[in-house]
């Protein structure tokens, strides 16, 4: 920019006092604007909002009248309810399957960032043979569809493999349980983990890692107290969208855990009360805010993360 | 069953305690030729014990958590617990066990320690499915015999595949393309505001932070039909057609139209993201650029699609392989909204996979499905990996 052109500021303080046409819309919505956004954010918000008035509606109104005609009523005690929430956490067993999708999630998220995390310092600052090679199949994972790999792994756990006869991998029987989840759910985030994870380790400057060598740390020390202390924003974002990605899966949860009731998580559970009573609105919906209040209180809370997360897992598969 | 978890965790230390011991007792052992190889030897067991030890305790502890009569808050906190404390204590042994090898091995070792895990994984759970898929789509459906290319013929001549492969393309198509569209306006609109800008594509943003079984429960409310005589209709627009005068329509059954149904439910739930990536390329661009234009009399649709548009283009197209590829993956939606796609005729191929594995019990099929969907990707892991390696060539 040469010296002579307006500042931005300039620009807009002038557009501020003078108010002409042709200055105008320079960092200020017009009326079309505001209207605008503000019709697609209603329209945005409506079914959540439908969802969230009609679990706490009584049953009886639920099924006579639609969710709207509550509006008018917003201070009217008789109108709302928490009972619904009692029937779904109670008979419904989403209180289980609350319970049951921490148990699945919390270590679904901690085992990957951590196994990736070690391998993504030994990408970056340890030498060996194939380094190079592994990490470009590593990038190459990252979009293969999870379909690919269902079947095997089923077979895996229920038989274990076999080469001709030989037995190649021992049948270990986890079908069904916490850990045949976890690996599976750490198998398909590790490609993008390591991936991202390299990419911020490596940009750490080399001076700290030789400097901290030349002082007679080794490898393991230079990990705890320098690696991970530094790497805490990438850390905090991967683990964001693992935690929802596995929170709010619902493939890999109902192929490796099942829909039993006493296993299955809050996705599953939801799944199939839409199957056995696709009517009961009253249900469905507090059902449905259920497996949404803990993604929502992550949204709300850690946003500025959440979204950082979000946006580092798009180039996962 | 309790006390068993407890004895579980504390049995670790005192192995620890031991190898400590001798790793600091090791420089006045070491001058001594002979007692040197009894030493090594005495690490290298070490070095075999830990690790069993450690397999044999976890292992005892998922036997608990398999125990269906546990108390659940227990188990489900012993599952967090071990889950979480496993891997920590993965690493820390196999660094234990390193140091305790003889000098020359550590170096070339360590690496692999640290490596070690996340190789083994990606080959057990993803490499090694990805080549037995391609084996099981050429057999039968117990994965017995060989059928040569029977299933793929059964993909490319089946009705309800066929018409998979044509929803499919309707997804990739239009979720992108809506999505994507709506969320640039918005986030060019919405960089105009004052204020409330961050609010504003908060909510738009809301919809990605809940799953796609409950948007699907959510999007059930609205499309929601009861035919006459089966009471009122609570679904919002059924109960607005109704307001106007006018029939109810049991939307789901509209074929092929239910199809566009589904893939708002995807459009609402994605548009959010596409709006604060490309919103974060919109302010990346130099003020200068755009306030230049503007001086040389550029009208504001003008500066969007000459400036801005061009400017994030490859912010675009990053946006728009990422929904193509989550497109072409949609499961969740489809087998939750649809009680049978088949009848729905929503069938989409991630959703044909499921169904044929465990309603159809067709591995061999399901597998050619896969197959079918990873050849889709193919293209796309190619193009990762060249731009990977023209970045790394830079570095």
């Amino acid at each position: 920019m040469s010296l002579t052109a307006p500042l931005p500021s300039d620009v807009e303080a002038a557009a501020a006092t003078s108010g002409g046409p042709q200055t105008v819309g320079v960092k200020q919505g017009g009326w079309f604007v505001r209207i605008t956004l503000v019709v697609v954010i209603v329209i945005w918000l409506i079914p959540t909002l439908g969802v969230l008035i009609t679990s706490l509606r009584p049953e009886a109104k639920v099924d006579t009248t639609g969710w709207w005609t509550a509006l008018p009523h917003l201070f009217d005690k008789t109108q709302w309810t928490f009972e619904n929430y009692r029937t779904a956490l109670d008979q419904g067993g989403f209180e289980n399957a609350f319970l049951n999708s921490l148990a699945v999630t919390i270590p679904a998220t901690v085992i990957p960032i951590t196994i990736a995390a070690f391998a993504a310092y030994a990408f970056s600052w340890m030498e060996f043979r194939g380094r190079y090679v592994m990490f470009v199949a590593v990038v190459g994972l990252l979009v293969v569809p999870l379909q690919m790999a269902i079947i095997p792994i089923l077979r895996l756990y229920t038989g274990g493999a076999h080469l001709g006869e030989v037995q190649i991998f021992p049948d270990l029987d986890l079908n069904g349980t916490f850990l045949g989840v976890w690996l599976a759910h750490t198998a398909f985030g590790l490609p993008l983990a390591v991936y991202l994870l390299r990419n911020y380790i490596g940009s750490l400057p080399s001076s700290i890692i030789e400097s901290a060598r030349i002082d007679g740390a080794d490898h393991f020390t230079i990990f705890w107290r320098l690696i991970v202390p530094l790497s805490v924003p990438a850390l905090a974002a991967f683990a964001i969208f693992q935690f929802l990605w596995v929170w709010n899966d619902l493939l890999v949860a109902y192929v490796f855990l099942g829909g039993a009731r006493q296993d299955r998580v809050v996705t599953t559970a939801l799944q199939q009360m839409v199957g056995a009573r696709g009517e009961n609105w009253h249900l469905l919906t507090s059902a449905a805010f259920i497996s949404m209040i803990l993604p929502l209180i992550v949204f709300f809370s850690l946003q500025r993360y959440f979204v950082r997360g979000l946006t580092a897992g798009a180039v996962k598969g | 069953m309790v006390r068993q978890a407890d004895e579980l965790v504390e049995e670790p230390p005192p192995d620890v305690d031991d190898a400590d011991a001798d790793a600091a007792g090791k420089p006045s052992v070491a001058s001594r030729g002979l007692t040197l190889a009894g030493v090594s030897l005495l690490r290298i067991v070490g070095a075999l014990a830990i690790p069993l030890l450690g397999f044999t305790a976890l292992w005892s502890t998922f036997d608990f958590l398999r125990d269906a009569d546990a108390n659940r808050f227990l188990v489900i906190g012993v599952a967090v617990v071990v889950g979480v404390g496993g891997v920590f204590a993965l690493f820390w042994g196999m660094n234990l066990v390193t140091d305790l090898l003889p000098e020359r091995l550590r170096d070339g070792i360590r690496p692999y320690v640290f490596v070690g895990p996340a190789l083994v994984i990606l080959s057990v759970f993803l490499i090694y499915p990805l080549i037995n898929t391609v084996f099981l789509s050429l057999k039968d459906r117990t994965g017995d015999e060989w059928v040569g290319l029977d299933n793929y013929h059964f993909i490319f001549t089946n009705d309800s595949m066929l018409r998979s492969m044509r929803n499919t393309a309707l997804w990739i198509v239009l979720v992108p393309l809506l999505a994507v569209t709506i969320g640039l306006v918005f986030a060019s609109l919405a960089d105009r505001l004052r204020r409330g800008e961050a609010v504003a594509k908060s909510m738009i943003f809301l919809p990605m932070a809940i799953s796609f079984a409950g948007a699907a429960v959510t999007f059930r409310l609205i499309y929601s039909f009861r035919p006459e005589g089966f009471g009122s209709n609570v679904g919002l627009l059924n109960g607005i057609k109704s307001g106007l005068g006018m029939q109810p329509t049991p939307w789901m059954q509209q074929q092929p139209w239910n199809n566009f149904l589904l893939i708002v439910i995807m459009v609402w739930m994605q548009t959010g993201f596409a709006m604060v990536v490309l919103s974060a390329a919109i302010k990346a661009i130099p003020d200068e650029i755009i306030e230049a234009a503007r001086i040389d009399g550029a009208s504001e649709l003008q500066v969007f699609r000459r400036i801005i548009v061009p400017t994030i283009g490859p912010t675009i197209v990053v946006v728009t392989t990422y929904m193509v590829i989550n497109a072409l993956k949609v499961f969740d939606i489809v087998f939750v909204m649809s009680e049978n796609a088949e009848n729905s005729q929503t069938e989409v191929i991630a959703e044909r996979m499921i169904s044929t594995y465990f309603q159809g019990r067709n591995a061999g099929r399901a597998a050619a499905i896969a197959v079918v969907l990873f050849v889709a990707v193919v293209p796309i892991m190619l193009w990762n990996i060249r731009r990977f390696r023209a970045e790394e060539a830079i570095r």
